[in-house]
């Protein structure tokens, strides 16, 4: 009977308050719990935005005048290297799945914890390591590495920056996405619950569930491009250098091959995401479920397969780019089918407004931009105009930081109250919203104009006649950092004051918003049975305790009891 | 351990044979692709430079190669024997196969050790005197040489340490006859070691 009770409390205590074997710090960063896991993401992550976006709006104040105004052209260098490097190996890639995922995945495929709790702590490990080495490769040797984030090669041989340990530090990085990314594919392949059939999964579990796949199947073609480059720093292997007889290109297909799939490690969780948002706050079942989970499938195999339209430029024969731009054309379709989907679910729809849906909407506006001007880019001809201008950094900020970080923060919103227990305030945050969405308008939209008319990227300089574009768009980076801050500042004021969120507050229908809020230390105190999709309104689609309620109404003998 | 904590450590730490070989597997696929890397930029210069590879080549000891072929392979297969050993219950005859497998690996290295040294002492190495006189396609060949049986003795030696592991586990009989997955991807992994070397080898040491 003890036991019993027992049981029964490690279902009532919220994960945030449960006192196990450790207490204090060691509570935390000694537990498997994959909330908690989920939350020490949170917080590093967070951490790492704030010193990126910091730089990058040092680089932005750098541009307000011609010339040297803040910084040399050495630190400007350093600036963008290490902005790329933490935005994307240490906010973007991991954000929704190493937080959202970690939290969500399991409660949503109704499971206790992941399949590995032990090796996803130590992924959070090898996160922070590699956090770690980037940030001290500011501080230490030559100073951060100044090649770009794509540590191209002759130069990254020839740099005499810190570029052997931020190249480590990304390969750190890697190991870690790697063993989240099988973590999660065998989660899913294992744990859901009974009923919960492959196409009754959330459409967030299913973008997870894609991403995983190309994490574990594209990271270790980096790994070993990166190890490359620092045994060619430390011992002259001669394999990238062309002094001995190495061929850079064979770096960028290298490195390509990981980095345009991992383009979309970014941002089919985030879509994801605008999957479980949109039939909630729509009060309606998703228009397409099949098409939408297909296509993320989709998106994963085609986005394997284009990594050649980085190189369009760089020497590649014409068979190759023809090949390579058709492929690129082809990611567009399934993307499509999505946003399509998307805007459907919405027609007819009752629809409540809410910052998560907001930033859902500026999602769709700003990534389409975002889509189409790839479309450019993919096109053979117009691309040799625009490479290597302000046209792509522009590009891909919309794509990126407005598909994946737009997206973030919705889904930030989406699950606070189910996370913390606390509600925020709904009004903040529209207005820090709205100041987002202009800000991000105004700070990237000048720079397609600019990148049109021959503004080069990565230079800490420019011609006189981008000046008034370049004020626009600093002002713009302000008007984002206050939308940004203010933002933050409203989560947080709701993480101490913030009145206590219901169950339920949005009226979602996936199984965690069955569970308390903040959920259990153990998720359920009973596997639940499935019994339909995830996105029905009108009628239950979980049975939360099967044992005593089937018993309870038919007599039935408790259903089929769970393989974990 | 009090009654909480085995509460909680019956449900985090719940044991799935399955779960376990697959996640194994996909780690596999990982290592694959690792390697694979170094194979595509292997085929790019291979045809780039084919003559400088087929030079470099000859500089090869074929013998010590293909004993050390030999070797990997019967590793291999003591290590799949020991699984079906634990499985049939003879706990000693399975530590003594994997006794064995560990053995092979580390004469592997030997090997390995005598073979580095002797180019290394030709003043064949990254940088080193005897490359001056190649050509690229030599220089290259030497480079990725290093760089893949490098890598690959690398992964020896974490297969070693793997097995290592589960024959202590086996001692203390957390690997049993009928808990024995942990042995089995000990096993795997020791044979995606014995695969890559049956690529390595004759790219290496049989081209013409």
């Amino acid at each position: 009977m003890a036991n019993g009770s027992l049981a029964s409390s490690l279902t009532e205590v919220s994960f945030l308050e449960y006192r196990g074997k450790h207490r204090g710090i060691l509570g935390w960063i000694l537990s498997t719990d994959h909330k908690r896991i989920g939350l020490m993401y949170l917080l590093a992550l967070i951490a790492f935005f704030m010193v990126a976006m910091t730089l990058g709006v040092l680089m932005k104040l750098e541009m307000l005048t011609p010339g040297e105004t803040l910084m040399r052209p050495q630190t400007y260098n350093s600036l963008f290297t290490l902005h790329g490097v933490i935005m994307i190996f240490l906010f973007i890639i991991p954000g929704v799945p190493a937080i959202f995922g970690n939290f969500m995945l399991p409660i949503q495929i109704g499971a206790k914890d992941v399949a590995f709790p032990r090796i996803n702590l130590f992924s959070w490990y090898l996160y922070m390591i590699g956090g770690m080495l980037a940030i001290l490769s500011l501080f230490t040797g030559g100073g951060a590495a100044d090649t770009g984030w794509t540590f191209y090669v002759p130069y990254s041989i020839r740099s005499a920056q810190n570029v052997s340990m931020t190249t480590s530090a990304a390969f750190v990085l890697g190991f870690s996405s790697i063993l989240t990314g099988i973590n999660f594919i065998v989660t899913t392949h294992r744990l859901r619950a009974p009923g919960m059939t492959w196409f009754r999964m959330p459409l967030f579990v299913w973008g997870l569930y894609a991403t995983s796949w190309i994490q574990v199947l594209a990271t270790p073609v980096i790994g070993i491009t990166l190890a490359l480059v620092i045994l060619e720093r430390a011992l002259g292997i001669g394999v990238f250098d062309p002094a001995l007889g190495g061929d850079p290109i064979l770096y960028q297909h290298l490195f390509w091959i990981y980095s345009h799939p991992a383009v979309y490690i970014m941002i089919l969780p985030s879509m994801g995401v605008v999957s479980e948002i949109i039939p909630t706050f729509a009060r309606k079942d998703i228009f397409g479920y099949k098409q939408i989970a297909i296509s993320s499938l989709a998106i994963a195999v085609i986005g394997y397969l284009v990594w050649g339209h980085h190189m369009f430029t760089s020497g590649m024969s014409d068979t190759g780019r023809v090949v390579f731009s058709l492929l690129t054309f082809l990611v567009a379709i399934p993307t499509g089918v999505k946003v399509f989907n998307w805007v459907a679910s919405l027609y007819k729809a009752s629809i409540q407004f809410s910052a998560p849906l907001y930033f859902v909407m500026a999602f769709i506006f700003i990534f389409s931009i975002g889509g189409l001007t790839g479309l450019v880019l993919g096109t053979l001809a117009t691309d040799i105009h625009v490479t290597d201008t302000y046209f792509v950094v522009a590009h891909f900020h919309y794509v990126m930081f407005g598909g994946m970080g737009t997206i973030f923060f919705a889904t930030l919103h989406y699950w606070f109250p189910k996370i913390f227990g606390k509600m925020y305030n709904e009004k903040t945050a529209i207005i820090a919203t709205t100041f987002f969405i202009i800000g991000f308008n105004v700070l990237y939209f000048p720079m397609f104009i600019m990148g049109y008319q021959g503004m080069p990227r990565r230079y800490f300089d420019y011609l006189p006649q981008f000046q008034g574009m370049q004020i626009l768009s600093t002002v713009g980076s302000w008007i984002l950092v206050t939308g940004i801050l203010m933002m933050i500042g409203n989560l947080l004021y709701a993480l101490r004051k913030g009145p206590k969120a219901p169950m339920n507050p949005w009226g979602g229908t996936t199984l965690e918003w069955r569970v308390s809020s903040p959920p259990p230390v153990e998720n359920f105190d009973e596997i639940p049975v499935v019994t339909g999709g995830p996105y029905v309104h009108d009628r239950q689609t979980y049975i939360m305790r099967p044992g005593s309620e089937l018993q309870h109404h038919n007599g039935d003998r408790p259903a089929g009891e769970v393989k974990n | 351990m009090n009654e909480h904590e085995a509460v909680m450590a019956a449900s985090h730490v719940h044991r799935d044979d399955e779960a376990s070989k697959m996640g194994m597997w996909l780690f596999l696929f990982t290592e694959v692709l690792l390697f694979g890397g170094l194979f595509i930029l292997y085929a790019g210069y291979r045809f780039a430079y084919s003559d400088g590879f087929v030079a470099a080549a000859v500089e090869m000891n074929t013998f010590i190669g293909a004993v050390n072929t030999l070797i990997l392979l019967t590793s291999s297969l003591t290590v799949a024997l020991s699984i079906a050993a634990l499985q049939k219950g003879q706990k000693r005859l399975t530590m003594n196969l994997l006794w064995f497998t560990i053995i092979c690996g580390f004469a592997f290295l030997v090997n390995k050790y005598f073979e580095w040294s002797h180019e290394i002492h030709n003043g064949i190495y990254p940088k080193g005197p005897a490359l001056d006189d190649m050509s690229q396609g030599e220089v290259i060949y030497f480079g990725l040489y290093y760089t893949m049986t490098g890598l690959h003795g690398l992964h020896v030696i974490i297969g070693m340490i793997f097995i290592g592991f589960v024959m202590n586990f086996i001692k203390r009989d957390i690997i049993t006859a009928t808990n024995f997955q942990k042995l089995e991807n000990a096993g795997l992994y020791w044979h995606l070691v014995d695969l890559i070397w049956i690529f390595l080898f004759p790219l290496f040491y049989l081209i013409h």
